[in-house]
């Protein structure tokens, strides 16, 4: 299944990228789009189902408030147009992940359309085109069993309609051109840039490795100099930003090499494999028929102007500015920035913990540090941890005063991670301040000092390094609750 | 209108409903027909009238986003009876795809 792929840089001598995107977003409503079931992920299957989203006969779908003011609110950071009315419309279509044999979607009506995004690649503006944003619903979960457990060889397979009629957005692009070589970079900073506006208006989780965005990545090589767009290839369902950049790659090199070859490029529906390469999907797809009609179950919406301004006017921060405006506030090296940015929750986190009274950089330090890997190992999201940026910030207070060293604070993090309570408890109940008692420092020391003469000696001769040995003995003795500067203050005050 | 057999054919093939040629020669006439009655209305002069989006004529119906407990155990055994076949809590399908090429 391996495909002739043509140097990237060839690519960009005889051919013009466009790329396109169409992005899912699924909202993070408490209930389904036309019905009161539970959105919460992860129940027993089919146990948030009711004859609306199963599409019994009978029901009637009555639309979700929350889901259209999101929709809105999306659109308006897009600066999309919002529709005074639209409707919503059936895709008919027959596939077992709908019970109804078709799905709620809006078709030539979009809720949102016709904006533009400025988003940051690699420090530089780039304007990407919307085309629209419209309101549908999700489809449910389906199990291949047997052979393989892909849907090909399979025996049958098993429905579980939870998610089914999850409310979701559709986003999706113009036609981005000129983006040159900086297309598979421009495809993924899109999707970050996505990522972090739906997560500033907390209308999504926004969890890539859930789900909870997918995008489909549309690409097209057009020879340099020609106005005339390429057939165009659609890899579905990318899953992370990482690689929506290597699928825009990808396909660049493959759809290179057949036109280099005096092939043609088949409009197909293709499929991103891990293992970083794509693959053909069903050829069936191409010729697809939705036969869309207004859906007659549902009124139509039309938002009310004022309400429209009202939404308009409480936007969060552009994603893309905050940016910006942190990286000069917070004065961290560009690397250690861009690592922030990197990691699904970590500006906020930090944000919120700077807010909350720390240093910028000793906030990073805990996040990105000890917090992330606690994280990981825990196999959770960072803000999934139950440590609060306010609990960080006081933590990071007590170190930086010297009340705790970092072998300590790591201790309270154990306590207050394991549900031992705020870090004051943590530490009144582990007895894990530093000691401060001067008395019981210098008790310390001079036991030390007492069993080291020879250590103690080269001190005197000015072999100042030898005093090391000694410090680490003294916080021996006292647990690490000693603060180590102080220490090595009172080693060099005796041997003086 | 002139919606000939192949309009029929295709239409059946994309509702997934499978017509032998003795059914399609009968029933495209009669399909025509119909789609023939309903185009009438497109015959109206209608240069004032707004479309009509809905009988109602109402718009902005909409709920509040709560969740509500569902009743799924009720449910459960309709489910199971209605589904082509059942198993581990879920609906079990047919195979959905033939082996490709
Ligand atoms: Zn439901």
């Amino acid at each position: 299944m391996m495909n002739d792929l043509m140097d990237f840089d060839e690519v960009l001598a005889r051919f013009e990228p466009v790329i396109g995107l169409e992005v899912h977003v699924e909202l993070s409503t408490a209930s389904k789009m036309w019905c009161g079931c539970s959105t919460t992920a992860g129940a027993e299957p089919n146990t948030h189902v009711c004859p609306v989203c199963l599409g019994l006969p009978g029901s009637l779908p009555v639309v979700n408030q929350s889901a259209i003011e999101a929709a809105i609110r999306i659109g308006l950071m897009l600066n999309c147009s919002i529709a005074s009315w639209c409707r919503f419309a059936r895709k008919n279509y027959f596939y077992p992940d709908m019970t109804k044999d078709y799905q709620i979607s809006q078709y030539d009506e979009p809720i949102a359309f016709d904006g533009t995004v400025t988003i940051d690649v690699g420090g530089e503006p780039f304007t990407v085109p919307i085309e629209r944003a419209h309101m549908e619903e999700d489809a449910g979960k389906l199990t291949h069993i047997g052979g393989s457990g892909r849907i090909q060889d399979a025996d049958y397979s098993l429905a579980d309609y939870n998610r089914a009629g999850v409310p979701l957005i559709e986003i999706v692009t113009k036609p981005v051109t000129g983006a040159g070589a900086r297309a598979p970079e421009v495809a993924r900073a899109y999707m970050e840039f996505l990522r972090d506006a739906v997560k500033a208006l907390g209308v999504s989780d926004a969890r890539l490795e859930r789900g909870n965005m997918r995008c489909d990545v549309n690409v097209s090589l057009m020879p340099i100099g020609s106005e005339v767009l390429g057939t165009r290839s659609e890899t579905k369902n990318v899953n992370s930003l990482r690689t929506v950049e290597e699928s825009v790659r990808y396909e660049m090199r493959r759809q290179g090499a057949i036109l280099a070859a005096g092939g043609r490029v088949k409009q197909e529906t293709r499929h991103w494999n891990e293992a970083g390469y794509t693959t053909p999907g069903r050829s069936k797809e191409e010729a697809e028929d939705y036969r869309y009609f207004p859906e007659p179950d549902l009124v139509p919406v039309a938002p009310d102007a004022a309400w429209v301004e009202q939404l308009r006017e409480s936007l969060p921060e552009n994603p893309v500015s905050r940016r910006s405006r942190l990286r000069a506030a917070w004065g961290l090296a560009d690397r250690e920035f861009d690592d922030v940015v990197g990691v699904d929750g970590a500006l906020d986190l930090i944000d919120a913990t700077v807010a909350a009274g720390a240093s910028p950089a000793g906030a990073r330090k805990w996040w990105m540090g000890e917090l992330a890997r606690r994280a990981n190992e825990q196999g959770c999201g960072l803000d999934e941890l139950t440590i609060t940026p306010k609990q960080v910030a006081e933590i990071q207070d007590l170190v930086e005063t010297g009340a705790l060293t970092d072998r300590l604070a790591r201790e309270v993090f154990d306590g207050v991670l394991g549900g031992e309570g705020t870090p004051a408890q943590v530490i009144e109940a582990r007895g894990l301040a530093v000691v401060s008692d001067d008395g019981a420092l210098a008790e310390a020391v001079q036991a030390v000092l007492a069993a080291n003469p020879d250590i103690v000696a080269k001190i005197r001769d000015g072999k100042t390094a030898a005093a090391g040995a000694l410090i680490g003995q003294v916080m021996g003795r006292l647990q690490g609750k000693a603060d180590a500067a102080r220490v090595r203050e009172l080693i060099m005050e005796a041997c003086a | 209108m002139g919606l000939t057999r192949d309009d029929v054919a295709r239409l059946a093939d994309l509702a997934r409903i499978e017509l032998t040629p003795d059914e399609l020669a009968h029933l495209a006439p009669q399909i025509d027909v119909i789609v023939e009655a309903v185009a009438g209305v497109a015959e109206v002069k209608d240069d004032d009238i707004p479309p009509l989006a809905h009988p109602l004529g109402v718009v902005n119906v909409r709920r509040a986003d709560q969740a509500l407990p569902t009743d799924w155990q009720a449910l459960r055994p309709v489910l199971e009876q209605d589904a082509p076949a059942w198993q581990d809590d879920r609906f079990r399908v047919p195979r959905i795809l033939e082996e490709e090429e």
